[in-house]
């Protein structure tokens, strides 16, 4: 036991130095390599656990993910609609062709992107604000936080029911304060409802998230530049954001992501009449609607392919958001 | 540069704390005082108040002889170093040094001229391209000094800058900070709960207890002349030793035998009010080795025999500590620096004594010691106030005192 107990301190030693830098690092190897011959089976063994212990976890995921998507991959590969299974086969990119030549594709790309970089943008802001007044109120803290989660609290399908109620001519109180006119049935005013919609169920959200990243800026840091002659906003701009951005990006990843498929509230307001379509739903049409295995699946391709990108980007942003990382950027 | 006024400043907190109670302080333009006193004892509180960061809630506060109370810490010109550093994580040191710079909008030119001689006086200019993150506890501590020097402010206000620092780093920065403090002749203003920094650093001292300021003055006249037993038993290390006394026929009966008083203590001992029972109080270096003394000097203090218990030798002198039988000395202020110090100074049946011995004495543990100690240097405190009875127009003149 006693010949173990030194490296594993060696070790402790030397991981805890890395954080200074790259300096600390060659003496954290050295130790590293000197304690190597002894612990290297150990090592070995605490892999191999390692690998056992994610081996469930890693299966569930092949099975319920991997599965799908390559399968999904296998379809968008071949002309496959339901209504005609005879004519299934092989066509290799054609369905790709077909839809990245389609307007109706273009049109609900467009839209969809509309609807996330309005949405998240304005979700960022609010949820920014929410999130100030959630972290600074003293008094009813508990009470201010539920009030606020509760547009979040309730499913997506039951709010967008009671916004299309609210905005049918008639009997919606919303429609009645705009003359009894109908604006589910015209393009730009159902966009802007959508978002709306989609903006009040998940604010909350974003300032739950940001209210995390609040929490990190440390008190004496507002109270340094206050006496170093920061305004209030140049303490949030130059001081806070700063602080805050890795927990700002991890947010602004989880909204993109998520507003990027937006589904259930164009669903119920607009079912995608009037050019109101996300990609989602459009490949909801043909596969499930349509029966055209071939197209749905590439567009889902398409969608999956967009999201890892943007994943791809937010995370790479990451990397350097890390404060103190030397290699983050410089003015 | 500025001098700052505190007139009966007190701070109450919503949750109805008093923090700071009614404190007057005149800090002269380009002193430097340090506040010390226990944790808790609104020491922090004070300082913010003076920066800006906490509101007043009543009294008056005079910054250059002009009053600061409404005005926001960016309108003050003051500097304040933290005890966390509070670097910005994501500037390079040299953005670090130059924020205050940026944000008071001076070109480009003269913020690098600035940030250069600070870092240079500060030993920085090879670090001014790191982030605080790649920095050593001693390197932040200078880059948050350089931050706060730039800008050249009315007043540096500093909370524990070194108490993050290890025991050798902490006294190489007590000399920096003090250099740079005569250098430029800035007005300072000084929290700490180390006494040693206290004694050390600065033109005077304040000593606070429950946001109560309880002496000012400069760090030699609060040792010999302590106002009261939490002053006495606060400033010096090892600290003054507490012994019971009881009043008696015109002498103090104490552990350490009987002990004469003079006119002036026997008159204060006459008022109405005074307290039967005493606390002697005498510091370590007061007592020596009976066997070393010439008669001329045993005649000015009195003798006592106990056991050694512990003989520490430092070399240039002795630290001798003894057990001596005999009711405890007892009072809230004792209670408290007790708290304060861990508890461990104060425990034990009977009373310890601490003693600061020549190195020539031959003394042993184990044995019993004949001990003499300094009566003209002795203080009496009445424990239910606190008061050293002793004290006359500021001076302390021991017990024999006419
Ligand atoms: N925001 C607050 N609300 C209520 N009470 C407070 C608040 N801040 C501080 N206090 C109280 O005020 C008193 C003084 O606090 P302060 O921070 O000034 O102490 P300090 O002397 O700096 O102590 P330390 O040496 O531990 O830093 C403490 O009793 C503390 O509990
Ligand atoms: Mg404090």
């Amino acid at each position: 036991m006693s010949v173990n107990a030194t490296p594993a301190g060696a070790e402790a030693a030397a991981e805890a130095e890395q954080p200074t830098g790259k300096h600390a690092a060659v003496p954290a190897q050295r130790a590293r390599r000197g304690a190597g011959a002894p612990l290297s089976d150990n090592k070995r063994a605490e892999r191999r656990l390692g690998w056992l212990l994610c081996a469930p976890a890693a299966l569930v995921m092949v099975l319920v993910t991997a599965y799908p998507i390559l399968y999904s991959v296998w379809l968008s590969l071949q002309r496959f609609d339901l209504r005609f299974p005879d004519e299934r086969q092989f066509v290799g990119l054609e369905n790709y062709v077909t839809v990245l030549t389609n307007d109706f594709w273009w049109t609900a790309f467009g839209v969809t992107m509309l609807i996330t970089v309005v949405t998240v943008a304005v979700e960022l802001v609010l949820g920014m604000g929410l999130a100030l007044i959630m972290h600074r109120t003293l008094v009813g803290r508990g009470i201010v936080r539920t009030a606020a989660l509760i547009p979040y609290g309730i499913v997506t399908v039951v709010a967008a029911f009671s916004w299309r109620y609210a905005w049918t001519p008639g009997t919606g109180y919303l429609a009645n304060l705009f003359d009894g006119s109908a604006p589910l049935t015209e393009r730009a005013s159902s966009l802007a409802i959508i978002m709306l919609a989609e903006i009040w169920k998940t604010t909350p959200f974003m300032a739950l998230l940001l209210m995390a990243g609040l929490a990190l800026v440390p008190e004496d840091l507002l109270k340094a530049a206050s006496t170093d002659g920061a305004t209030a906003w140049q303490r949030f701009t130059k001081v806070m954001l700063p602080v805050m951005k890795p927990a700002i990006l991890v947010a602004l990843l989880f909204r993109t992501l998520d507003a990027f498929r937006v589904f259930d509230n164009i669903f119920v307001l607009t079912n995608g009449g009037n050019e109101t379509s996300s990609v989602s739903m459009l490949a909801y049409n043909n596969l499930i609607r349509g029966l055209n295995l071939g197209i749905g699946s590439t567009m889902s391709v398409l969608i999956f392919i967009t999201v890892a990108i943007i994943a791809f980007v937010f995370v790479k942003l990451f990397g350097t958001a890390a404060p103190g990382s030397d290699d983050g950027e410089r003015r | 540069m500025a001098d700052i006024v505190l007139d009966k400043v007190s701070k109450r907190f919503p949750d109805g704390t008093t923090a700071v109670q009614d404190v007057d302080l005149e800090i002269a333009d380009g002193e430097f005082v340090i506040l010390v006193g226990p944790s808790g004892c609104g020491k922090s509180t004070t300082l913010n108040m003076i920066a800006g960061l906490e509101d007043i809630s009543s009294g008056e506060l005079r910054i250059a002889g002009e009053r600061v109370n409404d005005k926001a810490p960016r309108d003050r010109d003051i500097a304040m170093v933290f005890q966390s550093y509070a670097l910005y994580p994501n500037m390079t040191v040299r953005e670090n040094m130059a924020f205050p710079l940026r944000l008071a909008k001076m070109d480009k030119e003269t913020i690098n001229q600035k940030v250069e001689e600070a870092a240079k006086v500060l030993e920085l200019t090879a670090l001014l391209d790191r982030k605080p993150a790649n920095l050593s506890g001693g390197q932040r501590q200078r880059v948050a000094m350089g931050r706060a020097i730039v800008r050249q402010p009315k007043a540096f206000l500093m909370d524990e800058p070194l108490s993050n620092l290890d025991a050798k780093l902490r006294v190489q920065m007590r000399t920096v900070v003090s250099r740079l403090q005569k250098q430029l002749g800035t007005t300072t203003v000084y929290v700490t709960h180390d006494q040693t920094e206290a004694m050390t650093l600065g033109d005077r001292v304040v000593i606070m207890r429950g946001g109560a300021v309880q002496q000012v003055g400069p760090p030699q006249e609060l040792y010999d002349h302590p106002r009261n037993l939490f002053v006495a038993g606060f400033i010096g290390s090892p600290s003054m030793n507490f012994l019971h006394a009881k009043v008696e026929e015109g002498r103090l009966r104490t552990a350490l035998g009987d002990v004469p008083i003079g006119e002036r203590v026997r008159r204060e001992l006459e008022a109405g009010d005074a307290p039967r029972e005493l606390i002697l109080g005498v510091r370590p270096e007061h007592f020596e080795d009976a066997a070393l003394i010439d008669d001329e000097t045993r005649a000015r203090g009195v003798e006592f025999e106990a056991p050694v218990d512990i003989v520490e030798s430092m070399g240039s002198d002795k630290y001798v500590y003894f057990t001596v039988e005999g009711e405890r000395a007892t009072a809230a202020e004792l209670e408290e620096l007790a708290a304060d110090a861990g508890a461990a100074d104060f425990a034990g049946a009977g009373s310890n004594l601490v003693t600061r011995l020549s190195a020539e004495s031959p003394v042993r543990e184990g044995e019993n010691r004949r001990v003499w100690f300094n009566l003209e240097k002795i203080h009496l405190f009445d424990p239910g106030s606190g008061r050293n009875l002793t004290l006359h127009e500021g001076r302390s003149a021991g017990a024999l005192a006419d």
